[in-house]
C-alpha cells in the first residue's frame, strides 16, 4: 500500500524511526492518506462508531471490574454498590449498560448497510466473514456482560443459554455441564463468566484489526458499489472521512447520552433487580433486545423433524441463521454490489428489514398464543426464504439498472441534474 | 538402500517429519486437557451430589422444591385423585412413554419426586397449572401431566426423575 504514502521523513529522528519501524509511515498510510471513495454517505460512519463503541465499553468495563465482586454472595450488591457508592459509578455503569445496546444497535445498522450495497461481494468476502465472527463474539461478549449482574434474569438467561447445548446429542449434557462448572448454574459459571467477558473484547479488538486489515487490501465499497478506477475517485481519509465519522459519532451520542441521563434502566429488564433465584423462574423469560431475533428463531422450532427433537432443530435453526450471514457471498452471486441499482432486490430487501424488526418483536412476546407463534414462524421462515432462496434466484433473473462508468461520474452528474 | 530412499516417493525425513508432528500433536492435547478439564464441576460440587430428606412434613397435595446438586427438585404429595389421573393415561397419547409406575417408587405412589427443570431449556414449571393439572412452563408453554410427564409444547422429555431411594417411610435419599 506504499504507492498511497507521500509520506517523507521530515527530520533526523523521524528517518531513523522510520529505519527501523515505519509506524509513522504505516499511520500516514492508512489512518490519513488511505484513499476513500469520495461518494460514502452516512452509513458508513457507522464503521468508526462502532470502534468507538468497542472504546466506550473497554475502558468503562475496566473500571465497573474495580468495583465489582464476581461471587454469587456478592455480585447483586457491589452492582448496587457501584450503582449507589462509587463516584460516578451512577453514570459508568448506565454507560456500560446503554452501550451494550448501542453497540448493538450500530452494528446491526453497519450490518444491514453490508447486505444493502453489497459490500460482502468479491473481493470482501473475508472482510464480510470477519465482520460476522466480531458479530458473534460480540454476541457472546454481551451475554456473558449481562449474567454479571446476578439477577433473576442474568441467572435464568444464562441457563437457558447453557440449555441449548444440552440439545446436541450423546455429549450435550457433559458439555453443558463443562460450562457450567456444575449442575446448575451457580459460582463456578459466575466466576468464568467474568474471566471471559474481561477477555472477549481484546480479541474483539484482535478481530476489528483483521476486519480493519481486509478492508484496506481492496479499499471500501462505496453507494454505487462502481469499484474506484483512478484517484479522481477518492478522497484521503484524513481530513474528509475523519471529520464525517466524528460528525457520525456525535450525532449517535445524542440518543446514547440521553438514555444514560434519562432512562438508563429503560432497556433492560425489572426482574434483574430482583437477585437471582434458583427455585424461581420469572415468568417471561426475555433477553435483551438485541438477541430477540435469534431467540424467536430458537423457540420458533416447537415441533420435531424426523429424528431432530424440536429442542435441537431450534439450536440447528439458530446456528443456521449465522450460517446464513457467513456464507451470504456465495449465495447472492448478482454480479451488481449495490441495491440501489437492483430493482427487484430492493423490494425483498426492503422486506428483510421489516421482517427482522418482526423477529426482534416475537422474541419478547408470548409463543403460546397462536397468533404469535404462527407470526413468528413466518418471520423465522422469510429469514432463511430471503437468503437460501430470494437471493440465489434474484442473482440468476434479475435485470440491474445501467450502472455509472465511475464513481467520479456518478458524484459530478448528480451535481448537474 | 541409500539410493532406494532417495527414489521412492516418501523417505527418512518425511517419516521423522510426521512422526514428529504426531508426538507435538499428542503433548499439545496432553496439556489443553488439563486447561479445558477445570471447567468441569469440581471436587466441592460433586461433594454435594447426595442428600437425604424428611418428607413427613409434606401434607397431601403440596409440593416443596428442594435444593440437590445446585438444581431445584420437586417433592409433590399426590393426591389419590391425581394419581389415578396419571395412571388413566394410555401410553399412546404421550410424546415420552413412561408408565406412572416407572416414575414413582412401589409402595409410595403418592411420592412423585422430580428435577424441577423444564427439559426443554430448564426454567423452573409452575405447579398444579396447564390443561393436564400438572406443570406449565412460562418460559416457552410446555405442559406436564399429574406424573410430570411432557404432554404439550416444545419440551422433548419427560422431567427428569433423579436416582433416590426411601430409606424409611418418611426419609428419602436423593442421589
Amino acid at each position: 500500500m506504499s504507492e498511497h504514502s507521500t509520506y517523507v521523513p521530515g527530520s533526523a529522528v523521524e528517518k531513523w524511526l522510520d529505519d527501523r519501524l515505519p509506524i509513522i509511515r504505516f499511520s500516514k498510510e492508512h489512518l490519513m492518506d488511505f484513499p476513500t471513495p469520495k461518494n460514502l454517505n452516512y452509513w458508513w460512519t457507522f464503521g468508526a462508531i462502532l470502534v468507538m463503541c468497542l472504546g466506550i465499553q473497554i475502558v468503562t468495563g475496566i473500571i465497573l471490574a474495580m468495583h465489582y465482586t464476581p461471587n454469587i454472595a456478592m455480585a447483586f450488591d457491589s452492582v448496587e454498590h457501584i450503582r449507589r457508592d462509587v463516584n460516578g459509578g451512577r453514570v459508568i455503569q448506565a454507560v456500560h449498560a446503554v452501550g451494550a445496546s448501542a453497540f448493538f444497535a450500530a452494528l446491526y445498522i453497519h450490518i444491514f448497510r453490508g447486505l444493502f450495497f453489497g459490500s460482502y461481494k468479491a473481493p470482501r468476502e473475508i472482510l464480510w466473514i470477519l465482520g460476522v465472527v466480531i458479530f458473534i463474539l460480540v454476541m457472546a461478549t454481551a451475554f456473558m456482560g449481562y449474567v454479571l449482574p446476578w439477577g433473576q434474569m442474568s441467572f435464568w438467561g444464562a441457563t437457558v443459554i447453557t440449555n441449548i447445548f444440552s440439545a446436541i446429542p450423546l455429549v450435550g449434557n457433559s458439555i453443558m455441564e463443562l460450562l457450567r462448572g456444575g449442575f446448575a448454574v451457580g459460582n463456578p459459571t459466575l466466576n468464568r463468566f467474568f474471566s471471559l467477558h474481561y477477555l472477549l473484547p481484546f480479541i474483539v479488538a484482535a478481530v476489528v484489526a483483521l476486519h480493519i486489515w481486509a478492508l484496506h487490501v481492496p479499499g471500501n465499497n462505496n453507494p454505487i458499489g462502481v469499484e474506484v478506477k483512478d484517484s479522481r475517485d477518492t478522497l484521503p481519509f484524513h481530513p474528509y472521512y475523519t471529520m464525517k465519522d466524528a460528525l457520525g459519532m456525535v450525532v449517535f451520542l445524542i440518543p446514547f447520552a440521553w438514555f444514560v441521563f434519562f432512562a438508563p434502566d429503560i432497556l433492560g429488564h425489572p426482574d434483574n433487580y430482583i437477585q437471582a433465584n434458583s427455585q424461581v423462574t420469572p415468568t417471561h423469560i426475555v433477553p435483551e433486545w438485541y438477541l430477540l431475533p435469534f431467540y424467536t428463531i430458537l423457540r420458533a422450532i416447537d415441533f420435531n423433524v424426523l429424528f431432530i427433537d424440536s429442542k435441537l432443530g431450534g439450536v440447528i435453526a439458530m446456528g443456521g441463521s449465522m450460517l446464513c450471514l457467513l456464507v451470504v457471498p456465495w449465495l447472492d452471486t448478482a454480479r451488481v454490489r449495490s441495491g440501489s441499482f437492483r430493482p427487484l432486490f430492493k423490494w425483498f430487501y426492503a422486506l428483510f428489514v421489516l421482517n427482522f424488526i418482526g423477529l426482534t418483536y416475537m422474541g419478547a412476546q408470548d409463543p403460546s398464543v397462536p397468533l404469535n407463534n404462527i407470526l413468528g414462524k413466518v418471520f423465522v421462515a422469510y429469514y432463511f426464504i430471503y437468503f437460501l432462496v430470494i437471493l440465489p434466484v434474484l442473482s440468476r433473473i434479475e435485470t440491474p439498472k445501467p450502472l455509472p462508468t465511475s464513481i467520479s461520474e456518478s458524484v459530478l452528474g448528480k451535481a448537474h441534474a | 538402500m541409500a539410493t532406494q530412499a532417495e527414489h521412492s516417493s516418501t523417505n527418512r525425513r518425511d517419516f521423522l517429519y510426521v512422526a514428529t508432528g504426531a508426538v507435538a500433536g499428542v503433548g499439545a492435547a496432553a496439556v489443553v486437557w488439563p486447561l479445558i478439564n477445570q471447567l468441569n464441576p469440581d471436587a466441592s460440587t460433586l461433594a454435594l451430589a447426595t442428600i437425604e430428606y424428611d418428607i413427613s412434613a409434606i401434607p397431601e397435595g403440596q409440593t416443596v422444591t428442594i435444593t440437590w446438586r445446585g438444581l431445584p427438585v420437586f417433592v409433590r404429595h399426590r393426591t389419590a385423585a391425581e394419581v389415578e389421573e396419571a395412571k388413566a393415561v394410555p401410553l399412546s397419547e404421550l410424546k415420552d412413554p413412561e408408565t406412572d409406575e416407572q416414575r414413582t417408587k412401589e409402595g409410595h405412589e403418592p411420592w412423585l419426586i422430580m428435577i424441577a427443570n423444564c427439559t426443554h431449556l430448564g426454567c423452573v414449571p409452575t405447579g398444579e397449572a396447564g390443561e393436564f393439572d400438572g406443570w406449565f412452563c412460562p418460559c416457552h408453554g410446555s405442559e406436564y401431566d399429574t406424573a410430570g410427564r411432557i404432554r404439550k409444547g416444545p419440551a422433548p422429555k419427560n422431567l427428569v426423575v433423579p436416582p433416590y431411594e426411601f430409606v424409611s417411610d418418611t426419609l428419602v435419599r436423593i442421589g
